[in-house]
């Protein structure tokens, strides 16, 4: 057993911390700016991560990826050097000293649900952080109104499958320029992190 | 800013008022859960609760992840390209005109996914200290030198058989505050993208026969020992290169796929 895998020897490399230094190496100019946050239709997707004892985690990096404002999946490179007009559908914002973060983008399209109504779409997430010892997926939900969450807890395959106060962890809160979407790492009302199978 | 009182680069909670733990007080603590878990199915991945790291302390989950069947946009990745990073990237000894000091070497090595397939033409993101174990990074305060011919961050896109390849100086271990008298063993940290996004990853590499990787409670939070030498590279004599370079290898294996073939069809 080594790092240097030989035939056959396919489970997977543990993940490992990010740790406190990656600021100077992860973050890039226009990393959170899926599209520029003037653009008629941009909207802003932002939050704070907190601890367990509800303390602004001021060193953790998220990143989203998302579909297109039609719901096409993006396959177009150019996240890491923005043109300013290329939607890739991936961006990334390490947290603030108060542990904020913001990026601005376009409202993915909406899903199709299992009987073909059409759902409120979400952004794949994905969370770092100094402390967090491997990374941890989950979804933001970006529902049009108070109704449109409600309907998606019982409507929506994963949001139904949680209790509704566990659910409502992922859906986001419209506001009046986007979403907001807190993380909690740990707690009460810690956020649902997914395992995929 | 004194040697002797400058701050946490880990920005631990091992403040004034809070006991310091012993190296051997943490080994402890490293035994035993290493134990607890030996009695189980080997973990392939880090505990996230796993207190002898203390930053973990508050911010791992309490709750178990939940399965989710990934569908629509996590079945799929971001793209990377030419665009986005250049060849020379790749190359951390030559980004300020002069040579960076301590011991230049090559790590190498193929992205694969979990069932052996080359990830192809995927962004790969590497950081690390200098050779005196100092990062260029505001929050380090370890009283070593900065190297004005290094920064440690490097990217580079996997070619069509899934290999990356980065020159760099070996990095140096680097003292923390999770404990007294800790150290980090060298490392190189990683950063992965798969074809799909529920295989982001980010990880450590870490070097043959460093004594300190069995005091950091970094990598022993990997319990199970098999999955530990997994992120340990090999040196090795062919990659190293005349008169140039020591060279190392090490293989990133990222986690299962979950496309069908129809939706490989459609992309
Ligand atoms: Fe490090």
């Amino acid at each position: 057993m080594s790092g240097v895998r030989t035939e056959g020897d396919l489970a997977p490399t543990p993940g490992q911390t990010v740790g406190p230094f990656y600021g100077y190496a992860l973050p890039y100019d226009g990393d959170s700016a899926l599209v520029p946050a003037g653009r008629a239709d941009a909207i802003r997707l932002h939050g704070v991560v907190t601890d367990g004892a509800g303390a602004p985690v001021p060193d953790a990096l998220l990143e989203i990826w998302q579909a297109d404002a039609d719901g096409s999946v993006p396959a177009r490179p150019g996240s890491l050097r923005r043109d300013g007009w290329t939607f890739t559908g991936w961006g990334r914002c390490a947290t603030l000293d108060d542990g904020s973060f913001s990026f601005s983008t376009v409202l993915p399209g909406r899903r199709r649900g299992a009987s073909g109504e059409d759902q409120a779409p979400y952004v794949a997430v994905t969370v770092f952080a100094r402390g967090l010892l491997d990374r941890l997926l989950t979804r933001a939900y970006l529902p049009s109104d108070a109704a449109e969450a409600g309907s998606l807890l019982s409507s929506d395959p994963l949001l139904a499958s949680l209790p509704p106060e566990r659910a409502r962890t992922l859906v986001a809160t419209p506001d009046a320029t986007g979403f907001r979407f807190d993380v909690r790492l740990q707690g009460e009302d810690e956020t649902v992190f997914l395992t995929h199978a | 800013m004194t040697s002797t009182t400058h701050a946490s680069p880990a920005g631990t909670p091992s403040g004034p008022g809070l006991p310091a733990h012993s190296q051997a007080e943490i080994s402890d603590e490293i035994a035993a859960l290493a134990a607890e878990d030996g009695a189980e199915a080997p973990r392939p991945g880090p505990r996230l609760d796993y207190a002898p790291y203390r930053s973990s302390l508050l911010r791992h989950p309490t709750k178990a992840p939940h399965q989710v069947d990934p569908e629509g946009i996590e079945l799929w990745a971001p793209c990377f390209g030419q665009r986005d990073v250049h060849a020379l990237e790749a190359d951390l000894t030559i980004q300020h005109g002069g040579e960076p000091v301590g011991e230049r070497m090559v790590v190498t090595g193929r992205v694969l996914d979990g069932d052996g397939r080359p990830v192809r033409r995927q962004l790969v993101e590497v950081w690390q200290a200098n050779a005196g174990g100092r990062y260029v990074h505001q929050r380090d305060q370890h009283p070593a030198a900065l190297d004005p011919h290094f920064t440690g961050t490097g990217r580079c896109l996997t070619d069509d058989d899934g290999w990356y390849r980065f020159t760099t100086i070996k990095p140096g271990p680097y003292p923390w505050k999770n404990h007294r008298n800790a150290w980090r063993p060298a490392h190189i940290h990683f950063s992965l993208f798969g074809t799909e996004f529920t295989q982001r990853t980010i990880t450590q590499m870490y070097f043959p026969g460093d004594q300190l990787v069995d005091l950091d409670p970094i990598i022993q939070s990997v319990t199970d020992p098999a999955a530990r030498e997994r992120l340990v590279a090999d040196y090795d004599h062919d990659v190293t290169t005349h008169e140039w370079a020591t060279g190392y290898r090490w293989d990133i294996v990222l986690t299962g796929s979950h496309r069908t073939p129809t939706e490989e069809e459609g992309a």
